[in-house]
């Protein structure tokens, strides 16, 4: 076992893990974030996408050993003070989910890629999300509610 | 009632979302008990193999691990084999099924033993440890393989492969082509799918040893169907069986089963007297998930001189894999019926062949029988319009039914609402067909590598398996009913319990409006409750896009028999004659006098209190709805792509796609169109992406998400979507489904749009998926023959 | 899903990681991002005893000019590459083809040291390398020594680092003024390439230089010379054509599911005439 230490949505978790354990089995079952999914095996469809450091990965090609002295965002902290992130908004009114399986990693990928690129074309949002698969939406509201929440964002910080 | 409808028909947001986008959802795989454990399975890697004997010590004592098992140490747990409820024929062979097998292992993937663990990786690590001693035979992965003389058996005490032999005739088909002008005779392989839902299988099972009762939690979209099936496999009660689907990452068939996984947790439970918990794998799920189409069609059109077709004959031959699953043997009948399309005709000729073969077992995948038949006609009728030399709008238009209402069809069915060529018309025009013409014109003109083809995919399809005794004379093992039960709470809201149980469809928000209108109450004052055998005691479920045609019309329904007993005590409170009341927007008032009124929620609390009754009435304001319909529905649609086809390189991409689907009266339009553009993007990757493949061995080759390619968004241009509204006739609400349509209709549309990019070059049919090999290989041939 | 067990070490320093691994026996490796690696540990396709992790190594992580090169740690993520300020104004190609790798999840965390080091032959970065004539500096317990790429890679998955060796830096010529394009064609975004052409072209009057990788064609990265010979004094459409139709030198390239012998050359022609029209654009 080895002694981790990860910030976990801004908590700081002290952990002992197998250096087998992956990042998100750390965080399903050791600390109970069970919101992010696990949908492959091969790092294929992106169900388990976290933020390390701010920018996407796929939690289950980090070993836990590999994120400690880390800050990982699940979607669990995405809202802020109980209000939900515009991309959580925009999923939810553009109908960007169906069975939801894939909808936390799809939304921490559209996160992590809407902070390099603020003002996307559709385009490059599919390019995007290239690493997400989803089986229920045939994409097209998932890409209209991130190009959807790029201009809310947009706004917002404008206003 | 009189009530103005204020939420069916509207785009309101869903109430599923909140927990799905927070991470607060439950999933199967996040349920976790007090001293659970986990269960792992050893899978044959052989296609065909005799078990001479199976080792367990090494894994026994590895670490962590509790028991181990093999197929023989568990065959007194089975008060049966695994299920299968569709025996299409008298005749049919079904072979035994058992949930971890004993003898003889029949597919790569096939469960030869079990492991049970303290951790998930203690279990699979003793998976490893498990040493069996295989003896291989040859396995047979194919249709034509399995159907030759000398094949190998896949069962052992048959005498052949075959399964079954189905037919089913309309009219005179011998007549009809002994007086054509033109036969087309077209053959199409239809690939093997994974159906590859996002949330890979899943079951937890709780059992009280003390009181003999078991919970269990599935990756399921059939919770009512499988508690039957349990109880019945495993010898345990029904009444101590109470199943529950909590929220489930996506079916399209795949969860409309009852699997090996989902009985042993219940025996290893029964057993061990512990919880226990088995997850899958993706790779794990590829090999013992149902896969869904693997047939070979065969089918011919008998049509006069102008293309007006008269009979239709098919052959099919559809593999089952290596066991029976749970409807498997019916997939194919569901087909059977719509090989026609939205054509007329005076006969019709349909026969289906079983087969076995050392695969995975094929059952329903998203559309069941019926893309497979849409892409046979549709690809057909191509065909036609080429012989007759009209183009592919002219030959449908020539060939549509009529517009109107229990339109009979050529395969005898009675298609509840036609409106083809409105339908049509729509398509072409938010395509502007003549324009999307002339680009493709200038393009080929202009020597461009890269050409435009446009496609059509004109369909209709069966859903809402029904009624009850038609079902029975197709042999198929349940009814086509399904119930709700709605209550009025003392405090005003409602609750509706329904018997679907939905795994992405959004029924919580459907059924919502659909009681808030009918009830005259407010959309957030409606809870759904669902997918738990013991909150919702009756139910079919969730598949063949049966749902809102059944289970929510039984709402509907159940919620104006809650507003009769409504009224009844308004009646009594007012005194004044049920007669003499009028209801909207949750009112009851009397005809005249506009300011004598209660309210819906008054009469609930009323009812509730149960103070102040008529004589005889009941305290309590519920009612039970089981609504078994007369028929089935029979939503079509337009659907038309254009495609560029990078003729260097065989490369196909998509550029725009336009479906114009009739689905009947619209409860959530936002849904709606949901349910279409998931559709088209699994159809359209049939026919351009995806495909299971098996080595000759029996090896699997497409054994994850990297080589069985699951198309991302990057594959996609956004979908032009619009409707014609064509009330069915087959319940009171005039709705139809549209949870298969995309799938059903779009993949023909791709492949249509290919060989008209190509048609020039004398190219008339690719073989799916179209991938860009297979594409630049029929060009060269082309030019080959050219040349 | 798990991997099979295997000891953890976090060196902090590279000469404590290549101790770990000279006495961690035949079965150590080390691990950075671990996108090429752990994969196959999930579905144990690998099991390495002990991973050495040198991701925190973080004085490995940089790109720099030097002079006429620029210097790449090896634990510089496909992103960072892409994003390099000085890559993009002196050597274009490696940024142009780090775009293109797996997903933004996997160019997140994957580095050029783990994928060149795991010299899969269907990997983008190793052609890119061939072409620019790069030089891979590795550490092992005899120091560093210095290999051309194109001695590198010596077979799919097997290059010339020996086990107790890690890959620390690549140096690349800067290229100014040259036009570069990486084509790359695949059947969905995020799969491996089928092909992948990679080109490096100078041009004045005429093509003055051209360097022309190949990936997945062969099993190593392949520089296509013969094509590469003929484009230079080509200054037309069918000079290019009839330069890419010379690829069918490299012999006979590997057939799989997704591709046949035939194919993939023809398709490495047509994308090597993509390749230079772009890179002359």
């Amino acid at each position: 076992m080895k002694p981790i230490s990860v910030n976990v949505n801004g908590f700081q978790h002290e952990a002992d893990v197998e250096p087998r354990t992956l990042l998100v089995h750390f965080l399903r079952e050791q600390i109970g974030l069970t919101g992010t999914n696990i949908g492959c095996d091969t790092s294929s469809c992106g169900a388990c996408t976290v933020l390390m450091n701010g920018r996407s990965v796929k939690a289950c090609t980090v070993l836990a050993v590999q994120a400690d002295g880390q800050s990982i965002t699940t979607v669990e902290g995405l809202a802020e003070n109980g209000e939900w992130h515009a991309v959580q908004r925009a999923f939810h009114e553009a109908h960007g989910l169906q069975c939801g399986f894939c909808t936390p990693g799809m939304m921490m990928a559209s996160v992590s890629y809407l902070k390099e690129n603020p003002s996307p074309s559709e385009g490059e949002v599919r390019l995007a999300l290239e690493g997400n698969l989803c089986r229920c939406t045939g994409y097209h509201n998932i890409v209209k509610a991130v190009l959807t929440a790029a201009e809310e964002m947009a706004d917002a910080s404008a206003g | 009632m009189a009530t103005a409808e204020k939420f069916v028909g509207g785009g309101v947001p869903r109430k599923e979302d909140p927990k799905l986008v927070t991470g607060q959802a439950t999933f199967v795989e996040s349920i976790t008990l007090p001293d659970m454990l986990h269960v792992a399975v050893a899978r044959s890697p052989f296609g065909s193999a005799q078990i001479n004997n199976v080792d367990l010590s090494a894994a026994r004592t590895a670490p962590g691990v509790v028991a181990t098992f093999s197929g023989e140490d568990l065959a007194d747990e089975w008060a049966a084999g695994l299920p299968m409820a569709w025996p299409v024929t008298e005749d049919i062979r079904i072979p035994d099924h058992w949930p971890v097998t004993k003898d003889v292992a029949r597919y790569v993937g096939d469960a030869v033993a079990v492991v049970v663990a303290t951790s998930p990786s203690a279990a699979k690590d003793a998976v490893e440890l498990i040493e069996v001693d295989y003896e291989v035979q040859t396995a047979v992965v194919d249709i034509p393989s399995a159907l030759a003389d000398d094949a190998p058996r896949v069962h052992e005490s048959m005498e052949s492969n075959e399964c079954y032999t189905w037919t089913h005739a309309n009219g005179d088909i011998d007549a009809a082509f002994a007086k054509a002008d033109i036969v087309i005779t077209e053959n199409y392989v239809q690939p093997r799918l994974i159906p590859s839902a996002m949330e890979p299988r899943a079951v937890v099972v709780q059992p009280v040893p003390a009181a003999g009762d078991f919970t269990v939690w599935s990756t399921t979209q059939i919770p009512h169907v499988a508690k039957v099936l349990f109880s019945l496999t495993l010898g345990i009660p029904e009444a101590q069986m109470r199943v529950i689907a909590p929220d489930v990452g996506g079916g399209f068939g795949s969860k409309l089963n009852v699997y090996a996984e989902e009985v042993l947790c219940i025996a290893l439970a029964r057993r061990l007297g512990k919880p226990m918990k088995w997850v899958a794998d993706r790779s794990e799920g590829y090999l013992a998930t149902i896969h869904g189409r693997d047939q070979l069609q065969e089918i011919e059109l008998a049509a006069t001189s102008d293309g007006t077709i008269l009979g239709y004959r098919v052959k099919l031959l559809a593999n089952m894999g290596a066991y029976l699953q749970l409807v498997a043997p019916g997939v194919p009948l569901l087909g059977g019926f719509l090989y026609c399309g939205t054509y007329g005709g005076e006969a019709y000729h349909f026969e289906c062949t079983g087969v076995f073969t050392n695969t995975t077992p094929v059952d329903a995948y998203r559309g069941a029988g019926r893309p497979e038949a849409t892409y046979a006609i549709e690809r057909a009728i191509e065909a036609l319009a080429l012989e007759v030399g009209v183009d592919a709008v002219e030959i449908r238009k020539r060939n549509f039914l009529p517009a109107g209402e229990n339109v009979p069809s050529p395969a005898g069915l009675a298609f509840d609402s036609t409106n083809y060529e409105e339908n049509l018309d729509k398509a072409l025009e938010v395509l502007d067909y003549e324009a999307t013409k002339a680009e493709q014109a200038d393009r080929l003109s202009q020597g461009s590598t890269k050409l435009l083809g446009i496609g059509f995919s004109t369909y209709v399809e069966m859903c809402g398996l029904a009624p009850s005794q038609v079902l029975a004379s197709l042999n198929y093992g349940a009814g086509g009913w399904d119930a709700a039960t709605v209550r009025m709470l003392p405090t005003g809201q409602a609750e509706v319990v329904t018997g679907s149980s939905p795994h992405g469809q959004g029924h919580v928000t459907s059924w919502s409006q659909i009681a808030a209108d009918a009830l005259g109450i407010d959309y957030q004052d409606v809870t759904v409750l669902h997918g738990d055998t013991h909150v919702a005691p009756h139910g079919m479920n969730t598949y063949g896009s049966r749902s809102l045609s059944v289970a929510g019309v039984a709402v509907n329904q159940a919620c104006n028999r809650v507003v009769d007993k409504a009224k009844t005590l308004a009646a009594h409170v007012l005194e004044v004659s049920p007669d003499d009341l009028e209801f909207e927007d949750g009112k009851f008032s009397v005809k005249g006098v506009p300011d004598r009124v209660q309210s819906i929620q008054e009469m609930a609390y009323a009812a509730w209190t149960a103070h102040n009754l008529p004589e005889g009435t009941e305290p309590g304001l519920e009612a039970h709805c089981v609504f078994d319909p007369p028929n089935f529905t029979f939503p079509f649609g337009s659907h038309v792509c254009v495609v560029e086809v990078d003729t260097e390189t065989g490369a196909v991409e998509l550029l725009r796609y336009v479906a114009v689907d009739d689905c009947g009266t619209i409860i959530n339009p936002v849904i709606v169109e949901g349910q279409v553009h998931g559709g088209i993007v699994q159809g359209v990757a049939a026919a351009l992406f995806e495909e299971a493949t098996y080595a000759e061995d029996g090896t699997l080759e497409t054994s994850s998400m990297i080589n069985y390619l699951v198309p991302s968004a990057a594959e996609f241009p956004s979908f032009e979507l619009d409707r014609t509204v064509t009330p069915s006739t087959s319940n009171p609400m005039g709705v139809k489904g549209i949870g298969e349509a995309g799938t059903i209709g779009s993949t023909p549309a791709v492949i249509n749009a290919i060989v008209n990019a190509l048609g020039h070059l004398g190219i008339t049919d690719i073989a799916m998926p179209a991938k860009p090999e297979r594409v630049w290989q029929a060009i060269q041939d082309a030019n080959g023959d050219a040349s | 899903m798990i991997p099979a067990k295997f000891d953890y070490e976090r060196p902090s320093s590279l000469s404590e990681a290549i101790s770990l691994l000279s006495s961690g026996g035949p079965d150590a490796r080390p691990i950075a991002g671990g996108h090429s690696l752990l994969p196959l540990m999930r579905l144990r396709l690998s099991r390495p005893t002990l991973l050495v992790d040198i991701g925190g190594l973080s004085d490995l992580r940089y790109v720099r000019e030097d002079g006429d090169h620029l210097a790449i740690g090896a634990l510089a993520t496909h992103d960072d590459l892409a994003r390099s300020a000085e890559l993009l104004d002196r050597c274009a190609l490696i940024p142009c083809v780090a775009e293109q790798i797996g997903d933004p999840q996997v160019r997140h965390r994957g580095t050029i040291g783990g994928s060149v080091a795991h010299a899969d032959p269907a990997s983008d970065l190793p052609a890119a390398l061939m072409v620019l004539d790069a030089e891979i500096i590795a550490h092992g317990s005899n120091g560093p020594r210095t290999v051309l790429a194109t001695d590198f890679f010596q077979g799919p998955f097997m290059s010339a680092l020996e086990p107790d060796e890690i890959l620390t830096e690549i140096r690349v010529p800067a290229r100014d003024g040259w036009g570069s394009s990486y084509q790359k064609f695949q059947r969905r975004a995020q799969d491996w390439a089928i092909v992948g052409v990679t080109a490096l072209i100078e041009s004045g009057d005429g093509i003055t230089g051209a360097a022309i990788g190949l990936t997945n064609m062969g099993g190593t990265p392949l520089r296509a010379t013969a094509v590469e010979q003929a484009l230079v004094g080509s200054s037309d459409p069918d000079g290019v054509a009839a330069a890419a139709a010379k690829v069918a030198e490299i012999g006979t390239p590997p057939a799989d599911e997704n591709a046949s012998s035939e194919y993939r050359l023809h398709l490495a022609e047509v994308l090597i005439k993509r390749a230079v029209a772009e890179a002359l654009s």
